[in-house]
C-alpha cells in the first residue's frame, strides 16, 4: 500500500467492505487493511448466511412482509431492553433499503421458497452464504479502485481532527498510512483467548472459537485505551454448544450440535444440569455456551438414544455409540455407575405424552431437577450415542459506542473522522440475546452509514 | 494429489455439505445430498454424476483449501465421477487399459487402424488410394462392404458397452434411490433430459459458468453445446446417407448442396470450434475446480473429436484430388479410433448425467427450486 488516502477502513468483514464500496463510490480514495490473508479474508462474514431486513411487501427473496414494529419487538424480546433505541430505529428502518444495495453490489440471493429454518419471512439467504458474498464485494471493490492489503495488522492508531495515521504492520514491517477519515469495522475480540481469559478466567482456554482466528480485538484495545467509549459487558459473547472435537477456530456451521432437545445432556460427574426441553431449540441454543462454560472442565456429553438418531441436522463428526448407557459412558470416559442412575432417575420421572417436535409437547418429567420441561422421552433404545459438547464462542458485544453518524465517541464527544461499522459496534443495539441475521443487518446498515459519513467527513 | 480412497474422501466431504447446506441452491446435488445420511459408493456415483462441475460451491466453500477441512466439492465429485465410470463400464478390463495413458492410447488406435485400413485398401482395391477420382469415390478406395462391416460392428459395440454401463449405473441409483416414487415415475423424465441438453446446472446458479473466482463467462457452456449440436448433426449426416444408400439406393459420393453434405459440414464446422474452444477454456479455467489426474483423458478425447473433424472437413475439401486416399483412410482411422474409445473416454458423461438427472427427478422434493 503506498499514498495517503481519503478512507482508511480497518477490517475486511462485512462492514468493512459496505464502508469501502460507499466512501469509494462518493468519489474518495479509499484502502481496505485487512489482517487475514486473502484465502481466509471476510472475518466473521464468510461463515454467515443471511441478514435480517424489514420488507413491506413479498419479494423475490423474502416471503410476506416484515414491518419495522414487528423487527423492533423481536429484538426488543431478545435483548431485553437493552438497546440505543434511536439506533435500533435507524438501523431497522434502513435494512429495507440492504437487499436491492446488496445487489447491485453483486451479491446473489437465495429465492424465497426454500424453508430453512422457516426464516424466509425475516431473512434473506445469501446463495452460497457469507463467503460467496464477500467475493462478491471483493470482486466489486477491485471493480471499483479500491486498494486492499490483506495479511496486515493495524498496530497503532492515533486520531487528529484532520487526519487518521494507522500503523500497520505487515511481513515484519511497520509503516504509517495516513487518511482525512477511517471506519473501524475490525470485529470483536472472540479470538484473542488472553482477553477472553480476563472476563472468563481458566474457563476460557476450553472454549471454541467458531470463527475467525483473526478477530483479536485489536484495533478495539487501541481505541478503547485512546479514550473512545465502550458499550457492553466484557464478559457478554454469543455462545453455543459446539462438538468438542472441532477445531480450535474457523469450524463455522458444521460443528454445532443439535440434538439437546432430543436428548439428556451430562457433565463429567454424569449428572444432568440444565433443562434440554425448556422451549424451541432455535430461541434456547444460544444459551448453551454460557451453561456448558459453567460445568466443571467446560465439558458435557449429549446423549440421545436410537428413537432420536436421525432426527436432528446431521452434524460433521460422527456420534460415539454403544449398546448400552454403561458401556457409552465407559467409550466417554464417564463414571459408569452415575451415569446410568442418573438414566434411571431421567426415565421414571417422565410422565406419559404426545411427542411433537413441532409444538411445545407434553412429555416431560415430573419432581426431577433439573427438569426436562419438552420432549422428553425414556432413554431406553439402544444403541445409544453420546456427542462429546464445549462451548463455542461466536462473537462478542463488547464495544465501541457510536452515534448515528457511525460517529465513534471518543474522549467524551462524536469524533469527527473516526467511524465504526459491524460486530465491534453492535453491542450499541443489542449486548445481549441474539436475533438470527442482525449481524450482518449492523455491518451493511452501519458500514454504509459510516462509509457515507466517512467519505463527506474526508472532504 | 488425487485422494488415496476418493469414496471414503467423498464421503467425508459430503458430510461435512450435509451439515453446512449453504450450497443448497447453487444446483441439484445439495438438495441431493440432503436427502441423505449416509454416502455408499452408489450414492457417491449418482452425486458425482449429478454434478455439471460449473465450480461455484469451491468459492463460496468456507471449508476450501487452505482450510483444514480442505473442503472441494467439485475435484472431489470428479474424482469420484472417473470411478464411477470405471466401476460400471463394460467390459471393464477394457476399460481400465484404455484408459490407462490416454494420449498414447488414442494415438495408436489412430496409427494402427490407419495402418490396417491402408493394408485393406492395397489388398482389396490395389494402388487406388494413391490416384485421384472425379467427384470422389471413397468406396474405390475402402470397399463399400468392409466400410460397413468395420463400422458396423464397431458401432454396435460401443453403443452395447455404453448401454450396458449406463443401465448398471441408472439400476443401482434406482435401487437405492431415497423415498423412490414421490413423484409419479416417468412424469418427470421429460424434465430432466431437457435439463441435460440444455446444461441447465451448468449455470443454474447465474447466468454464466465459473472459470474462476468471481468470473462467469458464458464460453464454456457455448463450445459444449457446439460440439454436442456438431456430434449429433454429423451423426444425422450419416445415419441420412445410410438411408439414400439402403433404402434408395444413391451411392455416395454426394453433391456439395445434398443434405449428407451439408448436414456434415454444419457438424463439423461446430464440432471443429466448439473442441478447439473447449480445450483453449480448460488451459484457462482455475485447475483446482477440476482433477489434475483426468487432464489427460479429457483432451486426448478433445483430440480426437477435432482430429476427426478436421480430417472429415479436409477430405471433403479435397475429394477430387490425389491426396483423398490417404485422407480418407486417416479420417476413416480416427473415426474408428473414436468409435472404440467412446464408451469408455468423457463421451460417457452426458450419458451417465442424463440418468442422475432422471434419478433426481423422481426423487426430488417438489418444493425444491430445482
Amino acid at each position: 500500500m503506498s499514498g495517503d488516502y481519503d478512507v482508511l477502513v480497518v477490517g475486511g468483514g462485512n462492514a468493512a467492505l459496505c464502508a469501502a464500496l460507499t466512501a469509494r463510490e462518493a468519489g474518495c480514495r479509499v484502502a481496505v487493511v485487512e489482517r487475514a490473508p486473502r484465502a481466509f479474508r471476510g472475518g466473521n462474514s464468510r461463515h454467515t448466511r443471511n441478514l435480517r431486513c424489514a420488507h413491506l411487501a413479498p419479494t423475490p427473496v423474502l416471503t410476506g412482509a416484515y414491518a419495522e414494529d414487528e423487527f423492533v419487538a423481536d429484538l426488543l424480546r431478545v435483548n431485553g431492553g437493552e438497546t440505543d433505541i434511536a439506533l435500533a430505529r435507524l438501523l431497522i428502518q434502513q435494512s429495507l433499503e440492504c437487499a436491492e444495495w446488496m445487489g447491485r453490489h453483486g451479491v446473489r440471493f437465495q429465492a424465497a421458497l426454500s424453508g430453512t429454518l422457516h426464516l424466509s419471512r425475516t431473512n434473506a439467504f445469501f446463495l452460497g452464504g457469507g463467503k460467496s458474498l464477500m467475493n462478491a464485494y471483493y470482486a466489486a471493490a477491485a471493480r471499483l479502485g479500491v486498494d486492499v492489503a490483506y495479511d496486515t495488522e493495524v498496530v497503532g492508531l492515533e486520531v487528529e481532527d484532520q487526519e487518521v495515521r494507522i500503523e500497520t504492520l505487515a511481513a515484519g514491517e511497520h509503516r504509517v498510512v495516513r487518511a482525512a477519515a477511517a471506519v473501524i469495522a475490525s470485529g470483536g475480540f472472540e479470538s484473542n483467548l488472553e482477553w477472553l481469559r480476563e472476563a472468563w478466567g481458566e474457563a476460557a482456554d476450553r472454549f471454541i472459537v467458531r470463527g475467525t482466528p483473526y478477530n483479536t480485538g485489536g484495533p478495539l484495545k487501541l481505541l478503547l485505551a485512546a479514550g473512545a467509549e465502550s458499550v457492553g459487558d466484557p464478559r457478554a459473547c454469543h455462545a453455543i454448544a459446539v462438538d468438542a472435537r472441532a477445531p480450535r477456530f474457523d469450524g463455522g456451521i458444521v460443528t454445532r450440535l443439535d440434538c439437546i432437545p432430543l436428548g439428556i445432556v451430562v457433565n463429567r460427574h454424569g449428572d444432568r444440569f440444565a433443562d434440554e426441553g425448556e422451549d424451541f431449540w432455535p430461541k434456547r441454543y444460544a444459551n448453551w455456551g454460557a451453561l456448558i462454560a459453567a460445568q466443571p472442565g467446560q465439558d458435557a456429553w449429549c446423549l440421545v438414544d436410537a428413537k432420536m438418531a436421525g432426527r436432528f441436522m446431521p452434524s460433521v463428526f460422527p456420534p460415539i455409540v454403544a449398546g448400552s448407557v454403561g458401556e457409552l459412558a465407559t467409550r466417554l470416559g464417564l463414571p459408569s455407575e452415575r451415569l446410568e442412575a442418573t438414566v434411571r432417575a431421567f426415565n421414571a420421572a417422565l410422565e406419559p405424552g404426545q411427542f411433537d417436535l413441532e409444538t411445545l409437547d407434553n412429555c416431560r418429567t415430573r419432581h426431577l431437577a433439573p427438569p426436562k420441561s419438552h420432549w422428553a422421552l425414556p432413554l431406553d433404545t439402544p444403541p445409544f450415542q453420546g456427542y462429546p459438547l464445549r462451548p463455542g464462542i461466536t462473537f462478542t458485544y463488547l464495544g465501541l459506542k457510536v452515534d448515528d453518524r457511525a460517529r465513534v465517541v471518543l474522549r467524551g464527544r462524536p469524533s469527527r473522522n473516526l467511524f465504526a461499522a459491524g460486530e465491534v459496534m453492535a453491542g450499541n443495539i443489542l449486548r445481549r440475546g441474539y436475533l438470527a441475521g442482525i449481524g450482518m443487518t449492523i455491518g451493511t446498515v452501519f458500514g454504509r452509514i459510516a462509509g457515507a459519513q466517512a467519505a463527506d467527513a474526508a472532504r | 494429489m488425487p485422494h488415496a480412497d476418493p469414496l471414503a474422501h467423498g464421503a467425508h466431504v459430503l458430510t461435512v455439505c450435509n451439515a453446512c447446506r449453504y450450497c443448497e441452491q447453487f444446483c441439484p446435488v445439495f438438495p441431493a445430498i440432503e436427502q441423505r445420511v449416509v454416502f455408499d459408493r452408489v450414492d457417491l456415483a449418482y452425486l458425482a454424476n449429478l454434478c455439471h462441475n460449473c465450480g461455484e460451491c469451491l468459492y463460496a466453500c468456507q471449508y476450501a483449501p487452505p482450510h483444514e477441512f480442505g473442503i472441494n466439492v467439485p475435484r472431489t465429485l470428479a474424482e469420484i465421477r472417473l470411478d464411477s465410470y470405471e466401476h460400471y463400464a463394460w467390459p471393464q478390463p477394457l476399460a481400465a487399459r484404455l484408459r490407462r495413458n490416454a494420449p498414447l492410447t488414442t494415438a495408436g488406435l489412430v496409427v494402427a487402424f490407419t495402418a490396417l485400413f491402408f493394408a485393406t485398401s492395397v489388398l482389396t482395391a490395389g494402388g487406388a488410394v494413391w490416384r485421384a477420382r472425379p467427384g470422389g469415390d471413397f468406396y474405390a478406395v475402402v470397399p463399400h462392404a468392409v466400410m460397413v462391416a468395420v463400422f458396423g460392428s464397431v458401432f454396435v459395440f460401443a453403443v452395447l458397452a455404453l448401454a450396458i454401463g449406463v443401465a448398471r449405473f441408472a439400476g443401482d441409483v434406482r435401487r437405492s434411490g431415497v423415498e423412490a416414487g414421490r413423484s409419479p415415475a416417468g412424469g418427470r423424465d421429460w424434465r430432466a433430459i431437457r435439463d441435460a441438453l440444455t446444461l441447465r446446472h451448468l449455470h443454474a446458479a447465474g447466468a454464466d459458468c465459473v472459470s474462476g473466482e468471481e468470473e462467469r463467462r458464458p464460453w464454456r457452456r457455448w463450445c459444449h453445446h457446439l460440439v454436442l449440436g456438431g456430434f449429433l448433426l454429423c451423426f444425422a449426416s450419416t445415419t441420412v446417407a445410410a438411408i439414400y444408400h439402403g433404402v434408395f439406393g444413391w451411392l455416395a459420393p454426394y453433391g456439395i448442396t445434398s443434405l449428407p453434405v451439408v448436414l456434415g459440414t454444419l457438424g463439423g464446422v461446430g464440432l471443429t470450434a466448439g473442441s478447439s474452444g473447449l480445450w483453449v477454456l480448460y488451459g484457462r479455467r482455475d485447475p483446482s475446480l477440476g482433477d489434475p489426474a483426468q487432464r489427460a483423458g479429457d483432451r486426448s478425447f478433445l483430440a480426437l473429436l477435432f482430429t476427426t473433424t478436421v480430417t472429415g472437413l479436409v477430405l471433403l475439401g479435397l475429394r477430387a484430388s490425389a491426396a483423398m486416399g490417404v485422407l480418407l483412410i486417416v479420417h476413416l482411422a480416427t473415426v474408428l479410433a473414436l468409435f472404440v474409445t467412446l464408451p469408455y473416454g468423457k463421451f460417457v458423461h452426458g450419458f451417465y448425467r442424463a440418468a442422475a438427472l432422471v434419478a433426481f427427478e423422481r426423487e426430488r422434493d417438489p418444493a425444491s427450486p430445482h
